[in-house]
């Protein structure tokens, strides 16, 4: 018997052997049908290989094909508007071929090669290129110039370069040493993409929804871990980060979760405008979907194969959101394999690795400038969604994103079943990065930013102390100054904090409206404390008259009522 | 796949569920197996590990009394397949395929595998389609539409399974389209899938559908089996058939257990509670099988029953549940135990995709209808615990109303019996108890749909 076989196979896992040329990472091309696997472990001449397709119908002594790559993403002009699995395989098409259900073995490219693009030259034969120069441009549509720059590794003197409509794989010309030039580059998705240098983060990521912006803001390149039990709006919080958030590219990662949420993306998403170019959302999004039934070593992939195409974007100059729904999904998968491999398990059976390999992915946000002559400066905005069980902070994975988020939006159960949405806990929420953008709020959204926030949070708590001993005294006891700041605390989680996803005037709020929204209810709980102090009953306060008032704000568009 | 079956005699090792077959080269992952023993009944199993040294094989029927030396074990060369066809409704089976009503067993339209490929995101179409289920705690606040998943959360001594069959009696969809139930039992007792049953027999519902019955006594591994046989005949009936299929899986507890006792058997590090760390990837293989497809008219709606060990909604079954499904109904003992029914707690209780189902099906209100009441309610939940220290009294008269309207919405509109409500009788309940109240303590309800309310024409 020649060449590498199947000699163990449990699960996703396969032992192959005589295998001793392997690396780790290598892909191989697994038994008759060509599944899809990496080399996870090498022994001796046996490889141990995690299989991204289901291995139901595997034999044992099937052939096993090494390919000597890495795990790679394709990058190129088309990935905008695309539905990926895990493992950069366009779904679509992957329907096309095989139907409703996902079969195995099916070898499916990322980018369409029918499919031809208009390349614009900027640099002329004879320029002398290196990593990350920009080789010309695609529009790849009405909204994105796609740069084409040179991948790191390659430098040299650019013999030929033609303008002309090319498919992806087509050379658009050669350097002297005869290395042809293409739109497509592929990079190994597991690799951070190089950076010239990183950038100091100072521009806040406005994701359009006030208790983010307002209390708990993050800059552009910043990391953010989204905890919350089931049923705590997650995912509803993610995808209107999706929708509204001011970013050139979003890239969103399915990871583990419903099918049926992927399929309300699918069609809510193209109807919906890009807030800020007002073309079709689905023009700036990249979906990467490896949904909870579909095979589990794919579904750790996925959010590598996401970050890679969220840094090849960051390197053109664009700001990028990440979204990741949700990383917990992407360590059971750890968790998973690891005990499938018989690995000594750490904290509740997650590999001892996770908080380093965790760790390793929020790294690769950030705000950089990119390799090449003329540099363009770029940013990676992660937003992960956690899962922790029973809704319970202190586990393995949340404990181990938290050592390495720049900001924590906790949301909270109770929050959730009195239907107070978006359910963000702002005890337990922070943000890192909130001092580094202040700055920028207050020339942008409303003078005093800063003081109305400081505010904000001692009211919220004042009102937390409160509510305690009216729960044991009852609010009547509570002097009229108390019952002021409950009753302006109401306003505040009412009106500022809550925002309803599914009300179209009010699911994104630009920042000024925030600030709107924020004076007003300032200026309400001022003025009725002015009013007390001067003898007025609290029984007088006209709370009907301010709530007019912020009703009629929250409805328009820019926070200016006429 | 489809191979060549091979005997062999005798086994290495059985231990639990599992049988070492330790020459069987050509083994396929998945392969189904028959193991006979002689003078008792064959048994099945399935490969679970193939290695040189050893074939690991998962029995499905109970192993005691299993001798591997002198058992004679084939590898039929086939994955676990289904029957699946139009010609199953009305029919009673086990857990295991095989008839329990005494007739023949089905030949069937075709043969599926019984652990299907997962369906495509892309080609799902979202769930929109409103089911009029006659409970106003589940139409009115926690909408469930076609291809939806949405687990009852019951516990110990709470109506569960009572609930279920309420909604599976009670289930209309609009224009009268063909649809299916399937009803499978997973460890339950004799007694709660006889009741289930007897709910079935008189009535001509039967005719449209299929029963798996895998009861407490038999085999727990077979457990792991019936939930795909029925899912693998409800994906026949919805998309080759184009049927409306509502399949009723209880105890998902049951199935847990079950993953849990071979995840042992098979030495594997356990996650929480014992539990196997990859319980969440292989419940999302049962739940993530509801949905509709594009090209199809039909749809699989799952309505899975689990009960919360001691009540607890963070144990990992509940909790894994609620991560994989689009919501979840909740079962109160505080209010079974006041003889309301169904004892809905409508406050965590949740449908993800209400938003879909409501509006133009229901009513234009709808959403904000079911905000206000909920706003209210968690308002007079919360002082009566206060009223619970302070008294009644002590209560400001906002909150002092919110909780009589609170006793009242429990008595009144979750409390229904046997009743069955239609939306517009469901919403009008609604609309009436709010009425109660003051337009002040209404804040959700805009003026427009007051209007809209009060209209010659309007609709509630």
């Amino acid at each position: 018997m020649t060449g590498a076989r199947v000699v163990r196979a449990a699960g996703a896992l396969v032992e192959v052997a005589p295998m001793p040329q392997a690396a780790l990472y290598e892909i191989v091309r697994v038994g008759h049908r060509r599944l899809l696997g990496e080399v996870i472990r090498v022994q001796g001449d046996t490889a141990t290989v995690q299989v991204f397709e289901d291995t139901t119908g595997l034999a044992l002594e099937e052939p096993v094909e090494a390919t000597g790559a890495p795990l790679q993403a394709e990058l190129g002009p088309g990935l905008l508007g695309s539905v990926l699995d895990g493992t950069g395989r366009p779904l679509s098409r992957l329907a096309e071929h095989e139907g409703n259900f996902l079969s195995t073995g099916t070898v499916a490219p990322t980018l369409d090669r029918a499919r031809r693009w208009d390349f614009t030259p900027t640099v002329t034969p004879g320029t002398v290129v290196a990593p990350g120069d920009q080789l010309g441009t695609v529009q790849e549509n009405e909204g994105i110039v796609h740069r084409v720059l040179l991948p790191p590794g390659i430098d040299g003197v650019i013999a030929e370069l033609a303008a002309g409509r090319y498919a992806v794989d087509e050379p658009i010309g050669r350097l002297e040493d005869g290395a042809p030039l293409t739109l497509l580059q592929r990079w190994p998705v597991r690799v951070p993409r190089p950076v010239a240098r990183w950038l100091a983060a100072d521009r806040p990521f406005i994701t359009g929804q006030r208790v983010f912006d307002f209390l708990f803001p993050v800059a552009e390149g910043g990391s953010v871990a989204v905890p919350g039990g089931f049923g705590t709006g997650k995912t509803v919080i993610e995808q209107s980060l999706a929708k509204y958030a001011l970013a050139d590219i979003v890239v969103y990662v399915g990871c583990g979760e419903r099918g049926n949420e992927m399929a309300d993306v699918l069609e809510e998403f193209p109807t919906l405008e890009d807030p800020r170019t007002g073309r079709s959302l689905m023009d700036r999004t990249v979906l990467v979907v490896n949904t909870s039934n579909m095979p589990v070593a794919a579904r750790e992939a996925s959010v590598y194969l996401g970050l890679t195409i969220a840094e090849y974007y960051r390197d053109m100059g664009y700001r990028v959101a990440l979204m990741a729904d949700s990383l917990s999904r992407w360590a059971e998968a750890l968790r998973e394999i690891g005990s499938l491999l018989r690995e000594m398990p750490g904290e509740e059976g997650y590999p001892t690795s996770l908080g380093n390999r965790l760790g390793k992915l929020f790294e690769r946000a950030g705000r950089a400038r990119s390799i090449g002559a003329d540099p363009r400066e770029g940013a990676v905005t992660f937003i992960s969604a956690l899962s922790p069980p029973g809704g319970d902070f202190s586990e393995p994975v949340t404990q181990a994103a938290l050592r390495v988020a720049g900001a924590l939006w906790a949301l909270d159960a109770s929050l959730a079943h009195q239907r107070q949405f978006p359910a963000v806990d702002w005890e337990t929420s922070y943000s890192l990065q909130a001092a580094d953008v202040l700055d920028w709020f207050e020339e942008h959204g409303g003078v005093g930013w800063g003081a109305l926030r400081r505010e904000t949070f001692a009211l919220l708590q004042r009102d937390r102390e409160l509510r305690e001993v009216a729960g044991l005294v009852g609010p009547d006891a509570l002097e009229d100054q108390d019952r002021l700041i409950l009753e302006t605390a109401r306003l505040l989680r009412e009106f500022l904090i809550g925002q309803s996803a599914y009300d179209p005037a009010d699911a994104s709020s630009p920042v000024t409206k925030t600030w709107a929204l924020a004076d007003a209810i300032h200026r309400f709980h001022r003025d009725g404390t002015a009013a007390l102090a001067g003898g007025a009953a609290i029984g007088a306060i006209d709370v009907a008259a301010v709530r007019d008032r912020l009703t009629a704000l929250r409805a328009t568009p820019e926070g200016v009522l006429a | 796949m489809s191979g060549t079956p091979r005997l062999y005699a005798g086994a290495g090792a059985a231990a639990g569920p599992l049988l070492t077959v330790s020459s069987a080269h050509r083994a396929v992952l998945g392969e189904w197996v028959r193991i006979v023993c002689a003078g008792q009944p064959p048994r099945r199993g399935q490969v679970i590990e193939v290695s040189r040294a050893a074939t690991v094989v998962q029995v499905f029927e109970d192993t005691v009394g299993l001798a591997p030396a002198g058992a004679e074990v084939t590898l039929t060369g086939d994955i676990a397949r289904a029957v699946v066809g139009e010609e199953l409704l009305g029919r009673v089976f086990a857990g295991s395929g095989a008839p329990l009503d005494g007739l023949p067993p089905p030949v069937g339209s075709a043969r599926h595998a019984a652990w299907a490929a997962p369906l495509n995101p892309v080609c799902r179409r979202k769930p929109a389609d409103f089911i009029e289920t006659g409970i106003s705690a589940i139409d009115g606040m926690n909408t469930l539409v076609r291809g939806q998943k949405l687990p009852i959360f019951s516990g110990a001594g709470l109506p569960g399974l009572e609930l279920a069959a309420r909604v599976v009696a009670g289930a209309r969809t609009t224009g009268g389209e063909p649809f299916a139930v399937i009803f499978v039992a997973v460890g339950l007792t004799q007694r709660e899938t006889q009741h289930f049953l007897q709910r079935f027999e008189s009535s001509e519902a039967l005719a449209r559908s299929v029963f798996f019955l895998n009861r407490t006594g038999d085999p727990t591994i077979e457990r792991l089996l019936a939930p795909r046989l029925a899912l693998a005949q409800a994906e026949y009936l919805a998309f080759a058939r184009g049927m409306q299929v509502l399949v009723v899986l209880a105890d998902a507890t049951n199935y847990c257990e079950a993953l849990r006792e071979l995840g042992a058997a098979r030495e594997e590090i356990p996650g929480r509670r014992g539990y196997p760390g990859y319980m969440y990837t292989d419940l999302a293989t049962i739940f993530e099988r509801a949905g509709v497809v594009r090209g199809s008219a039909g749809s699989i709606t799952q309505l899975p029953i689990l009960s919360m060990p001691d009540d607890d909604i963070t144990h990992p079954i509940p909790d894994l549940t609620g991560y994989i499904t689009e919501g979840q109904i909740v079962l109160s003992r505080e209010l079974d135990r006041r003889g309301i029914f169904p004892p809905i707690d409508v406050l965590p209780s949740l449908s993800r995709l209400m938003g879909a189902g409501i509006g133009a099906a229901t009513a234009p209100d709808h959403r904000r209808w079911s905000d206000q009441l909920y706003a209210v309610y968690a308002q007079g939940r919360e002082a009566r615990l206060t009223a619970a220290i302070v008294g009644e009294s002590g209560l400001p008269p906002a909150d002092r109303r919110a909780l009589a309207f609170t006793d009242r919405f429990e008595r009144e509109f979750i409390d229904q019996g046997e009743a069955r409500r239609t939306i517009g009788e469901t919403l009008e309940l609604g609309w009436r108890l709010l009425e109660t109240l003051p337009r002040e303590d209404l804040r959700r309800i805009p003026e427009a749909a007051w209007a809209r309310r009060a209209g010659p024409q309007a609709t509630p």
